[in-house]
């Protein structure tokens, strides 16, 4: 078992790579006039969906426009990934124990201030409401679920890691267990 | 005295007999209308043509709206209507024949008709089956052929029909859509000239017309014509399985009367049947054997990438002489101006429904080609042989009622025939002609309906009969009524009665479908990036207002919940202005409307991803508000917007804003 750790390494690291094809995270609303929900789904570089209905929903209430500019971290969270993936296969095959450690915290970090930094966007996201806008409720804040189900007026939010964001956890987990179980 | 009251007591007894026998027929009348009015009701129907909210109907019925021009679309079993389609008249609530973009639409080579009377639709079939792309149906008044398209439920092109008098034998497709055809119901002088009428028998013709469908586009276009004697051409339906390559028409008038047909069309024993191989035409046609006859008639296309329809002259059409082709028609005698003619599923039987008699004639496909290998005629007319009727007949359906009108098929081996005079449907035996059953229709029906009834495998669940009169049938509504179907289950040996609903125009004829070959297809939107309108605005960025001299064109978009631009100046008294409004939304069942105060048109209703147009020619100076008129969100009521008429002469200038 102990041979394969540098092969189950460079897997975790690769296992990355699911982040370029499948969103981390997906956010749905659901009412009676959207029977089957609009969603969005957040990419490492992108953001995908219903965007525009669900700007047209919001926009009444003064949430801000969902742009993909609006998210300086799509920018360059691709590029930590990368760097990431591009760290942990060489870690994988010429790294000590100790560097397959070291690549298991920096994972965890990054994904602790990835999660911080969404919770942030949905507060922001939530509270700050244009202050002309045409539906106001007194003491209302919209912001979605961090992660689960919320009813919102007359939506229901779901909010909830989709296959990018399972790669992250697998990736992380393939690594400490290749960590585990390398010679020193 | 005896004799007195002995005459007393009899007269006693005569009187009571007469009252008591005057109750029980005021009692058996009653009786009788009661039965009338509700047929063979069993109790729990209710609950077989209930469909629970948010539950979707088993078939779509695709209905003719008659003199209304329009095609009207069902659920079955719950008679919802669901959607009229506008194919021969203006419709002002969708702006057809209004807005820039439909115009086209309905021109003719009379001009702009902003009305016709749709008769016959029929959907598209592939090997014999209805698919699901097209349902085409035809205009009677103005000789026409509209082909609505089953993804987006819009007319997408309409052809006129040259040296046609009336456009009732149509459209009637052949198995795989090769064709659609169209037959003329009043013959007319061939080419249309100024001569007496009562040179009818020398100098009027009737004209059948071939359309080809393309398979993949579903474009017509007239492909051939065939010259035939001046009779009354009815009806029509194409050969199947076996009988594919030949369409039949049924005729009367075969006495080629030109005044008070009712007795004069009506006196010949039998009228024909013509039989037309299409599949020898086509040779005839690579041979060269048609005629370039000059035409005059248009063909109109709407685009779906451009949301806008054109309307082309077309000036000529190939015509093919029966003389000069022999083995292309075959005229069948049929008893007593047949109406509907219809093909079992096998293709092997032609069923003449002739009107006036209280037979059914049964013709066999077979019968038919030995009758023509061995030159069984009885005459010839015109150049067409006219085969022995005893030769090609299958059998009678001996009296089955009066006025057999229309047949189809269950699938299982049945026929459903309607009959006008006696008002009732006979289901019979195909093969033994032995009647199986009656039920009663209210009132005098006219066709009727199974879905995929003349296709060659019918979903043999439901009949729907379509009736001419509903007189008491329904809550009353003044001296004009509604008109009305009536929906049978036929799954059993007895035709039992479900449900009357309400029809809009009058029902002609109709087609049925398994709901599983629509839904999936329909479109819910229009793609924005896909919108090629020449004056697209596909973001509030794009909008603008541009003078061309006193041509305005106004840019304009829409989206919850406002317009862009809302605040218009510089529009002039005599201006001709063009609001092409873009509709940017991309969501499911958001439509806006738009409409201008006073702007003598009607509402534009614009689906997502779509651009539409209309015109407005101000008269008068002021400030006029425009609004949505499709209640779309919460701040609907918001969604207007002002434009400012000012004085020819004026020199306001052309300016144009939102949120400003
Ligand atoms: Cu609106």
């Amino acid at each position: 078992m102990k041979k394969y750790a540098r092969a189950i390494m460079v897997i975790a690291a690769l296992t990355l790579g699911l982040l370029f094809v499948f969103p981390m995270w997906k956010i749905t609303l659901l009412a009676p006039q959207y029977p089957t929900g609009i969603s969005i789904e957040i990419f490492v570089n992108n953001i995908t969906g219903d965007i525009s209905n669900f700007n047209i929903m919001n926009h009444y209430v003064g949430m801000k426009t969902i742009t993909v500019k609006g998210f300086p971290e799509l920018a360059y969270m691709q590029y930590i990934v990368l760097a990431m993936m591009a760290l942990g296969v060489v870690i994988g095959l010429f790294g000590k124990k100790s560097h397959f450690w070291i690549w298991v915290v920096f994972m965890i970090a990054f994904g602790t201030v990835g999660l911080y930094d969404f919770y942030i966007w949905e507060y922001n996201y939530g509270h700050t409401l244009d202050p002309a806008a045409a539906i106001k409720v007194p003491g209302m804040a919209y912001q979605p679920p961090f992660i689960g189900r919320k009813e919102i007026l007359n939506f229901i939010a779901y909010s909830f890691p989709a296959l990018g964001g399972y790669a992250v956890g697998i990736s992380i987990s393939l690594a400490g267990f290749a960590a585990l179980i390398k010679r020193k | 005295m005896k004799y007195i009251n002995k005459m007393k007591s009899v007269l006693t007894l005569i009187v009571i007999a007469l009252i008591v026998a005057g109750i029980s027929s005021c009692g058996q009348q009653a009786k009788d209308t009661d039965a009338f009015r509700k047929g063979a009701l069993s109790s729990d129907v209710a609950s077989r043509v209930y469909v629970a909210p948010g539950e979707y109907d088993e078939f779509y019925a695709f209905v003719s709206g008659g003199f209304s021009g329009q095609l009207a679309v069902y659920g079955l079993p719950s008679g919802r209507l669901l959607r009229v389609i506008p194919v021969f008249s203006v419709d002002p609530e969708k702006a057809y024949g209004f807005s820039e973009e439909t115009k086209p639409m309905l021109e003719t080579s009379f001009g702009f008709q902003p009305w016709d009377d749709a008769h016959h639709p029929e959907l598209s079939q592939t090997d014999g089956n209805t698919d699901g792309r097209w349902c085409f149906i035809n205009g009677n008044n103005t000789p026409r052929v509209a082909r609505i398209d089953l993804t987006t439920f819009e007319t997408a092109e309409i052809i006129e029909i040259p040296n046609s008098g009336g456009n009732h034998s149509s459209p009637f497709t052949t198995e795989n859509t090769e064709y659609v055809v169209a037959g003329t119901r009043f013959s007319v002088p061939y080419p249309q000239q100024d001569v007496a009428i009562n040179t009818y028998a020398d100098k009027f013709k009737g004209m059948l017309s071939f359309i080809k469908v393309n398979p993949e586009s579903g474009l017509m276009n007239i492909e051939f014509q065939v010259l035939l004697p001046a009779f009354d051409y009815d009806l029509a339906h194409s050969g199947k399985g076996k009988s594919h390559g030949w369409t039949f028409f049924t005729s009367y008038n075969t006495e080629k009367a030109s005044t008070l047909l009712e007795v004069g069309a009506s006196q010949n024993d039998k009228d024909f049947i013509a039989a037309i191989n299409w599949k020898k035409a086509e040779e005839y046609l690579a041979q060269g054997k048609g005629h370039d006859v000059p035409a005059n008639y248009k063909h109109n296309v709407y685009d779906e990438a451009t949301h806008m329809a054109t309307s082309n002259q077309m000036n000529t059409v190939k015509v093919l002489l029966p003389e000069e082709c022999p083995g292309l028609v075959y005229f069948l005698p049929t008893p007593k101006s047949p109406h509907g003619i219809d093909v079992d599923p096998t293709g092997e039987y032609i069923v003449g429904n002739g009107k006036l008699s209280a037979d059914l004639t049964v013709h066999s496909f077979t019968n038919m080609i030995a009758a023509i290998d061995n030159k069984e005629y009885d005459t010839i007319i015109e150049g067409i042989p006219v085969l022995k009727f005893e030769k090609v007949l299958a059998g009678t359906v001996k009296a089955a009622g009066l006025g057999p009108l229309h047949t189809e098929f269950d699938g299982r081996g049945n026929g459903y025939t309607s009959f006008f005079i006696s008002s009732e449907i006979v289901k019979w035996k195909v093969g033994t002609w032995e009647v199986l059953d009656r039920v009663s229709t209210y009132y005098s029906i006219g066709h009727l309906m199974i879905p995929g009834g003349d296709s060659k495998n019918p979903q043999g669940k439901y009949m729907v009969a379509m009736n001419k009169i509903t007189k008491d049938r329904y809550l009353p509504t003044g001296p004009e009524v509604t008109q009305s179907a009536q929906l049978f289950d036929i799954t059993g040996d007895k035709m039992e009665l479900l449900l009357d609903f309400p029809t809009i125009g009058e029902p002609h004829y109709a087609q049925g479908i398994s709901a599983d070959r629509i839904v999936s297809k329909s479109k819910k939107i229009y793609k924005l990036e896909e919108n090629n309108h020449p004056y697209v605005a596909k973001s509030e960025d794009a909008t603008k207002v541009v003078r061309e001299g006193k041509d305005v064109h106004v840019y304009m978009t829409m989206i919850r919940s406002h317009f862009s631009p809302d605040n218009i100046e510089g529009i002039k008294v005599g201006d001709k202005v063009y609001f092409h409004v873009t509709n940017l939304e991309q969501d499911y069942d958001v439509p806006h409307g738009f409409s201008v105060m006073g702007f003598e048109n009607a509402e534009i209703l614009v689906m997502p991803g779509q651009t539409e147009t209309i015109t407005w020619v101000p008269s008068r100076v002021g400030v006029y508000p425009f609004y949505c008129t499709d209640f779309c969100s919460a701040l609907h009521q918001e969604m207007q917007g002002y434009i400012r008429v000012s004085a020819a002469n004026s020199t306001t200038e052309l300016k144009w804003s939102l949120g400003e």
